[in-house]
Order: C-alpha cells, then sequence, then structure tokens
C-alpha cells in the first residue's frame, strides 16, 4: 500500500469514502499498480469488493497482493471478493457449450449477440447487492481496465452506458466507490477511447493520472502521477494539481517530491 | 498465470499456490522448479522463463520469455529480420525439446520448419569463439581514445559458455538437421490449406481465419495437455507457438491495407482469447505482425495494450541510413515498446534503450547503439543533421516507460 498515495488524497482504510467515482489514467506508461493499490486498501478497510479484472489472471493480481500484505484467496472465500476473471469468461465463452444454464456470461456482449454490456452490469449488481449475511461495511467496484471494452467489440456509448448504470447503483443507491482504469494519451490516435476518457474525466470525483517523465526515460524514476478533480456539483475544475515523481524500490513503489537534483540525475547517458 | 488450486503443481509457475507469507521471498527447490526444460525461473516474480533464441534479445527482455505471455514482434519492412527471429524461437524449442505450433498464411509451416537454423555445438562453437577472440584483439587496437568511458560498458550480450542450458547459438547459414526436427512434436496451421474444406463459421463475429486458428491453437493445448487437463502425462513441456505476419491481407484482413478497415475488432478480439489460452497453459507465442503497413494507428495502439511484450524492428535496408557511417556495424535498429509487469508492481528493464540488431558472423546479436562522437570542426551539415535526428529517435525511448514528450536540450 503506498502510504504516501493515501496521505496525498488524505484517505485511511479506517474511513472509506463513499460515494467516490476515482478515474485512473495512465498515458504510455503503466498506472496498474494503483489499481493494485486501491484493491488492497479496500480490502484493508473492510469493503466488499467487485473485481472485474479483464486484462490479467487471478493469480497475477493475487501475487501482488500478497506483497502488499492482502490475501486474495482468503478474502475470495469470505465472500469478501468478487472477482470476474475476464480472461476465463472469456474462454468459457468462446470455447464452451452452447445450451448456458443459469446466468448469462458477464461477457455475452463478445459473441456479438448482443451489443450492449447489461449482462456485465447485472453480474456487477447482484455480487454488490446487500444480502442478510452480509457484514461488509461499505462497496466498491473496481474495473481493469475499461478501454480493453471497447477492443473487445462493445461502442463507446455502451461503455458508458455500463459505466452510468454502475454509478447509480454503486455510488448512489448503495453509497459505494468506484476505481475504473483506462488507457489514454493526449496524441493518441484512438478516437473512440479518447471519448470515452473525457466523458468519464467529467464525471470523477478524483483523477489520478500516470504519466512518463516530460524529460525523458530515467531508471530509477518511473513516471508522475497528476492528482484532479471535481469539486461537487459536477463541475470540472482542477482542484490541485500536484506532480509526484514515482520510483520503484523492489516490490514497493514511492511517491518522491519532485526535485531538481532528479531532473539533473537522469542526464547521465 | 493458471488458477490456484488447480490440480498438479506446475514447475516454477507454482508460486501461486504457497500459502501467503506476504514476502516474495521464494526458496529455490531445484528439482520442482527446473522440472521443465529449457525454462528457468526468473527470480523476481517466479514464472518460468524460455530463451527466445537470441540470448542478447532475453536480456532486452528480461530474461527472457515468461511463459503464458506473448511477445509480438513489429516487423521491419521487408520481414527479413523478423521472420529470422521467428526462426530462432522455433529453432530454440527444437533444441529444448519443446513442441512447436507454427501457423501462417504464406509460407508452408512444413517450409519454415525446413529453413530452421542449425544449433552451434559447444565443440563447433569453440572453434569460432578462438576467431572470434581473434578478430576482437584486433578490433581492440583501434580502442576508443575520446569514449573511453564506452570501452568498458557491458554490450547487451552473453558469453556463450555460461548459458549452455538456456540460451543456445545458431548458424544462420546453416540448416538445421532434419533428425534434429523429428525427434520434437511439432503441429502447424496454413490457413490456405484451412478455408475451402468447412463452410464458415461465425465465432464471436471474428474473421474466420482468426477464429480457425484460435481453435486450432485451443484443440492442440486440450489434447496435449498443455493446460493441465491430463494430470497422468508425466513429463511436462512446453508449446511454443509461432505465428507469422498476422494481420496481412492474406489473413483476409484489410486492417493492413486501409485506413477505415471494415472490422477493426477481429484482431484484438483475437489477441483476447489467445492470452486467456496462453494464461491457462504451459504455452508462450510470438507474433509477427506488420504494423508498418496499418494505416489506423489506434488498431496498433490496441494491439499493443493486448500483448505482453512489444518489440518493434526497424532495418536499414534501402533506407539512406545503410550507407551512413554513423550505423555501418548495424543492420537495424530495436525498438522495445513494452515491457509486462507479471506478478509484481515493477518490471526488469534493462537501463538502455538505444538497442540495435546486427547480422554478424551468422548470429544475430542485439546490442546497445552508440552514435560516435561528433568531433571535428569540418564536419558536415548532414551528418550534423543526422546526428540530431539520431539523437532525437534515441531519446524517444520505450513506450511502457516514461516516455519523453519532447527531445529537451540541456
Amino acid at each position: 500500500m503506498l502510504q504516501e498515495l493515501n496521505e496525498l488524497l488524505d484517505a485511511a482504510p479506517q474511513r472509506p469514502d463513499t460515494g467516490k467515482f476515482t478515474l485512473l489514467r495512465d498515458s504510455r506508461t503503466d498506472g496498474s499498480f494503483l489499481v493494485h493499490h486501491f484493491l488492497s486498501f479496500y480490502l484493508r478497510a473492510g469493503c466488499k469488493v467487485c473485481f472485474l479484472a479483464l486484462v490479467q489472471s487471478f493469480s497475477h493480481y493475487n501475487i501482488v497482493a500478497q506483497k502488499l500484505g492482502v490475501s486474495l484467496t482468503a478474502a475470495k472465500e469470505q465472500g469478501q471478493l468478487v472477482f470476474l476473471e475476464g480472461l476465463k469468461s472469456c474462454l468459457d465463452l468462446v470455447f464452451g457449450e452452447e445450451e448456458r444454464s443459469g446466468q448469462p456470461n458477464p461477457l455475452q456482449f463478445i459473441s456479438g449477440s448482443v451489443s450492449n454490456l447489461k449482462d456485465l452490469f447485472d453480474f456487477v449488481r447482484t455480487s454488490l447487492t446487500p444480502t442478510d449475511s452480509d457484514c461488509w461495511k461499505g462497496r466498491v467496484l473496481l474495473v481493469d481496465d475499461l478501454s480493453v471494452l471497447l477492443s473487445l467489440g462493445a461502442a463507446p456509448v455502451d461503455v458508458l452506458d455500463f459505466i452510468h448504470y454502475c454509478r447509480m447503483v454503486v455510488c448512489s443507491q448503495l453509497k459505494g466507490n468506484i476505481v475504473v482504469l483506462v488507457h489514454g494519451s493526449e496524441d493518441s490516435e484512438d478516437e473512440e477511447n479518447k471519448l470515452v476518457v473525457t466523458s468519464l474525466c467529467h464525471h470523477s470525483n478524483l483523477i489520478l493520472w500516470v504519466e512518463g517523465l516530460a524529460t525523458g526515460f530515467c531508471k530509477d524514476v518511473h513516471g508522475e502521477v497528476r492528482h484532479g478533480g471535481v469539486l461537487g456539483g459536477g463541475t470540472w475544475q482542477c482542484h490541485t494539481v500536484w506532480r509526484r515523481a514515482l520510483s520503484a524500490l523492489q516490490d514497493a513503489l514511492s511517491l518522491l517530491q519532485p526535485r531538481i537534483s532528479l531532473i539533473c540525475s537522469m542526464a547521465k547517458d | 498465470m493458471m488458477a490456484a488450486g488447480g490440480g498438479a503443481a506446475r514447475g516454477g509457475g507454482a508460486a501461486a499456490t504457497t500459502t501467503g507469507t506476504g514476502t516474495s521471498f521464494r526458496r529455490s527447490g531445484g528439482s520442482r522448479l527446473a522440472a521443465v526444460p529449457g525454462t528457468r525461473p526468473a527470480l523476481r516474480h517466479g514464472r518460468l522463463l524460455l530463451s527466445c533464441g537470441v540470448p542478447s534479445l532475453d536480456c532486452v527482455l528480461g530474461g527472457g520469455l515468461a511463459v503464458g505471455t506473448l511477445l509480438l514482434i513489429e516487423e521491419d519492412k521487408y520481414g527479413v529480420y523478423s521472420s529470422l527471429l521467428l526462426k530462432y524461437f522455433l529453432a530454440e524449442g527444437v533444441v529444448c525439446g519443446h513442441d512447436l505450433f507454427v501457423a501462417s498464411a504464406q509460407d508452408p509451416p512444413a517450409n519454415i520448419l525446413k529453413e530452421l537454423p542449425a544449433p552451434l555445438l559447444d565443440d563447433n562453437f569453440k572453434t569460432e569463439r578462438v576467431e572470434a577472440t581473434a578478430a576482437k584483439s584486433e578490433d581492440c587496437q583501434d580502442s576508443m581514445q575520446i569514449a573511453w568511458r564506452y570501452q568498458n560498458a557491458p554490450k547487451v550480450e552473453t558469453s556463450p559458455t555460461t548459458s549452455i542450458k538456456f540460451g543456445h547459438y545458431y548458424d544462420v547459414s546453416k540448416k538445421m538437421s532434419p533428425e534434429l526436427l523429428q525427434s520434437i512434436k511439432w503441429h502447424s496451421f496454413f490457413l490456405p490449406d484451412e478455408l475451402p474444406l468447412e463452410p464458415k463459421l461465425k465465432m464471436c463475429n471474428m474473421n474466420c481465419g482468426y477464429a480457425r486458428l484460435l481453435q486450432s491453437i485451443q484443440s492442440v493445448i486440450y489434447q496435449e495437455g498443455f493446460d493441465g487437463s491430463h494430470p497422468q502425462k508425466k513429463r511436462k513441456n512446453i508449446l511454443r507457438i509461432g505465428i507469422q505476419s498476422l494481420g496481412s491481407l492474406l489473413w483476409d484482413d484489410d486492417i493492413c491495407s486501409t485506413s477505415t478497415p471494415e472490422d477493426i475488432h477481429s484482431i484484438t478480439k483475437f489477441l483476447y482469447v489467445l492470452r486467456g489460452l496462453l494464461r491457462k497453459s504451459l504455452s508462450a507465442c510470438i507474433i509477427t505482425m506488420p504494423s508498418h503497413l496499418m494505416e489506423n494507428k489506434a488498431i496498433m495502439e490496441r494491439v499493443t495494450n493486448l500483448s505482453d511484450m512489444v518489440v518493434g524492428l526497424e532495418s536499414f535496408i534501402g533506407s539512406e541510413r545503410e550507407t551512413n557511417p554513423l550505423y555501418k556495424d548495424y543492420h537495424g535498429l530495436l525498438h522495445v515498446h513494452q515491457i509486462p509487469r507479471l506478478n509484481s508492481l515493477i518490471c526488469d528493464v534493462s537501463d538502455t534503450k538505444d538497442l540495435a540488431f546486427r547480422l554478424k558472423r551468422k548470429q544475430f546479436t542485439v546490442e546497445r547503439l552508440h552514435l560516435p562522437p561528433d568531433l571535428s570542426d569540418t564536419v558536415s551539415r548532414s551528418s550534423k543533421q543526422d546526428l540530431a535526428e539520431s539523437a532525437k529517435l534515441l531519446s524517444s525511448g520505450c513506450g511502457a516507460m516514461a516516455i519523453g514528450k519532447k527531445h529537451l536540450d540541456f
């Protein structure tokens, strides 16, 4: 867990926020460490988490979470974590039998038989709806990542509808949080992705934007995290923009204050 | 990789089944981890690594190609070096005893396998090495006087004597003997043979050729037990999948021929399903793609996001750099666009982004590129401009890592 990130966002596992939509955005670098961070953060906070892991396998997240001090297997067994392994569901859909008993596959839209993401939304809703035996404090929906839905054939409008419905249910009704990762750089040529990202930026409470360093590649410092947000009421203003440089130490990431000396040290080679 | 709590413990990938101690320390239990020949466990994330046939490229990729992942090679303009890399990958599979799956729409897989480079066995290589060191000592005579810092800088190359079991060297001028090829099992997929036989089946609205290829791969993985579905098989093995020129016109896909293709989702759906298949089996895949033909860059961005590693080759054939004295030792540049972060928050990345490759003395190597210093007063304007352009090229670096927005001058 990134302590510095928690301090930056003024967040603590003991008192998680409610009703917040956080957008994680990365440009030309990999922002998935933030997904791992939020996953372990909310599991420690005692929230029920629905994780749509669309790009990596369960063991990948499990191994990283163990390094951050949380066991996903245990959380799954206790019912705290509902894990959708996108790769596995897709294989079941593509190579599985025709008859499907019970619930439709959450990724049914890939087969082309339906064009919207309603099955995925139903999955999210049923997994986060409180039942009698629930003792978890909050509800969280975590998506890694949303841009891959566009690659799989969903239209941008369908993706935005899906997020809208999820916000209504998770943020407004259940007073939970949503954290979504998207890829998107400013000079990208993927128009559909740009549309989704821009639209989501306007509807988020908090945006964490991970980018590479402006000065180029540096071995020790991996990039920058920009932090901005919405000040209530739906109007989009830049709350505060802080640039923090990241560095990777073994398997922990730390946020550093930007320093002039860092920029000079990259000019070694 | 494989789901936790699955059947038999798999080689080094059994990291997922360890009861959480919360540390990343892995005991190197020798017999268990080295169960699969031709692989070695990665130190950082406990996955099994394969050699892709070129040891210097293994270094660039962080030790090798991890089992369960996909390496995408963006082809150079005439496809010369990318098909060579594919052959190295398959040849390495033959030498290690892995199974092969070769898919192509252009060259029959049997022909591709006939042209694999012959491995350099140790005694043959020793004589070659003697020649090489003799030649090297001549090179050292004109050692660098100005750029003496680079003299001792490590090249991106591993010594062949230290990697006997992992990573082999090959002689491109000789073909691999058919006996060696017969010792392994290989499967093939040749698109012209497949298509006319059965009616079009629409799987997930995907291009027919891709759909058939996926079905073929899945049936091989299932029947040969690479996904652990036949636990009674005593010896685990790796499946190396090599796909040539995916996305080209021969696959009946027009993403490489027009800027507004009819179906932009087929290739990305294919890659997603392939990723699912790779993650749940003991296999690794190299795909070469003629991305220089793609006018629609959005597709290439999506394809990059769906691949684990992306490496681009830019050869100097036919370009003005071929005769440029700055690049006289090299045959092309190697761009690393993406390196995966598997099972960890950070990745192994080599600290140099300026890589070039060359085919020297029948061997393909990837080396750090350094431009000679610009010394003399009477340096011509064209070479100065070229240097500046090259410097700009070098500073652009790797896409997955921090990439500079513009070339800043200090």
